[in-house]
């Protein structure tokens, strides 16, 4: 994509193209039509994960019902890494390919991971305490989701504190493929050191040491939290998308589009 | 190469150069990296000499003591090759059990005994029903009694 001005109609060429939604114009009207689908499949998921986490799941042999945690804890740590690495392949493809969508994608996915990556640490925190007897350690899996959440933070200030989008898409783009090398150190942490958090139940190289149960509420949650990240970022991405590309004839159009409704209704 | 090519580029050899970089800082500072160190560690005097530290293991089982206070408890450590005594007076966590993982902080005294100012419980990452658990041992006892 160049930096070439692009015109409002431009019509799909005659074989279906990835490229052609690879611009805000044709992406806004796609991703607002995404949006229902998501967030109804968000809503089903959790209810279906909730619902078997807390009533069909047993209670563990070990820690009794304060286990049950886990069914936010991991799919919430789960996502903060697996966001982490999205925004940063959309920022590696911004700066190779010069896309202006990809920059605004990483933008739009920002403050979700930070979520995700608090959410994480807070009920690990709440989970420490009962099990480990600690709200905290400085051990080496904690503190790398820390750093994490510290990435997510600098990420967003960084674009904050610079006016020109350009520049700050590409300030971000920085931490946001130099950070990347904290997600694998997080994963590999509880394998690499001594650390007080114990191993990963799931793994793609191992079959899950956990009754199927909960591991089916685990992994509902974790496509609830999927789910819920698409549906949060198409929505942050098209505010961006109008934002920045308020004086271009597209959004124009879009805005005589919604007054000429309004003054219908 | 076109242009796009050329950035493509650099930043793979970016993230190649982090990386590598990123693992030499990691296996430099290896020693500061580990959270506790193991009761064979200790033996081999790998443990820091005179100052607190982090020991990990299971509670042997059968080892622990409580006091006649109700408060201090003395337990052994173990890796299943070395063993190290524990003494420590305070609260414990509620997974804190024999044959079970923990983590304590404290100083090694010239007795070689391990006083321990805070005791953390160390659980695995299996989950089941009680009534798994209980099949489980079961099994292990009764393989135990074929092995004798």
């Amino acid at each position: 994509m160049s930096d070439s001005p692009l015109t409002a109609t431009r019509a799909p060429s005659s074989g279906f193209s990835l490229f052609y939604y690879a611009s805000p114009q044709t992406f806004f009207p796609l991703a607002g039509k995404l949006l229902w689908p998501t967030w109804i499949i968000a809503i089903a998921l959790t209810i279906a994960g909730l619902y078997t986490g807390f009533f069909i799941a047993p209670t563990d042999a070990t820690q009794g019902d304060s286990y049950r945690i886990i069914f936010i804890h991991v799919p919430a740590a789960w996502m903060s890494m697996v966001v982490y690495l999205v925004m940063a392949f959309w920022c590696a493809v911004g700066l190779i390919f010069n896309t202006r969508l990809s920059f605004m994608m990483s933008s739009a996915l920002a403050p979700t991971g930070a979520m995700w990556a608090f959410i994480a640490l807070w009920t690990g925190a709440l989970w420490g305490k009962p099990t480990w007897g600690t709200y905290w350690v400085w051990d080496a899996r904690l503190t790398s989701e820390l750093i994490l959440f510290f990435l997510y933070c600098g990420y967003m200030a960084l674009q904050a504190a610079i006016d020109d989008p350009r520049r700050a898409d590409r300030a971000g783009a920085l931490i946001a493929i130099v950070g990347a090398i904290n997600v694998p150190i997080i994963y590999f942490s509880v394998k690499w050191w001594n650390t007080l958090h114990q191993g990963a139940s799931v793994s793609l190289t191992q079959s899950p040491s956990m009754a199927s149960t909960m591991l089916t509420g685990m992994l509902l949650m974790a496509l609830a939290a999927w789910a819920y990240t698409i549906g949060v970022a198409l929505v942050r991405v098209r505010a961006i998308m109008i934002e920045r590309e308020r004086n271009t004839d597209w959004v124009r159009q879009l805005g005589n589009a919604a007054q000429a409704g309004d003054s219908k209704a | 190469m076109k242009p796009r090519q050329k950035r493509f580029a650099l930043i793979a050899v970016g993230v190649i150069a982090l990386a590598g970089a990123a693992t030499l800082v990691l296996t430099a500072f290896e020693d500061n990296m580990v959270f506790f160190f193991t009761p064979t560690q200790v033996a081999a005097r790998e443990a820091p000499q005179g100052r607190t530290f982090r020991i990990g293991g299971m509670v042997e089982e059968g080892s622990l003591e409580r006091g006649a206070d109700g408060t201090s408890v003395k337990f052994l450590v173990t890796d299943t090759v070395n063993k190290i005594p524990v003494t420590y007076t305070g609260a414990l966590p509620d997974l804190f059990k024999e044959g079970k993982g923990v983590v304590a902080q404290g100083k090694l005294n010239d007795g070689g005994v391990f006083a321990a100012s805070e005791v953390l419980a160390k659980h695995d990452e299996n989950y089941m029903p009680p009534e798994a658990a209980h099949a489980l041992e079961q099994a292990k006892k009764a393989q135990g009694t074929v092995v004798q």
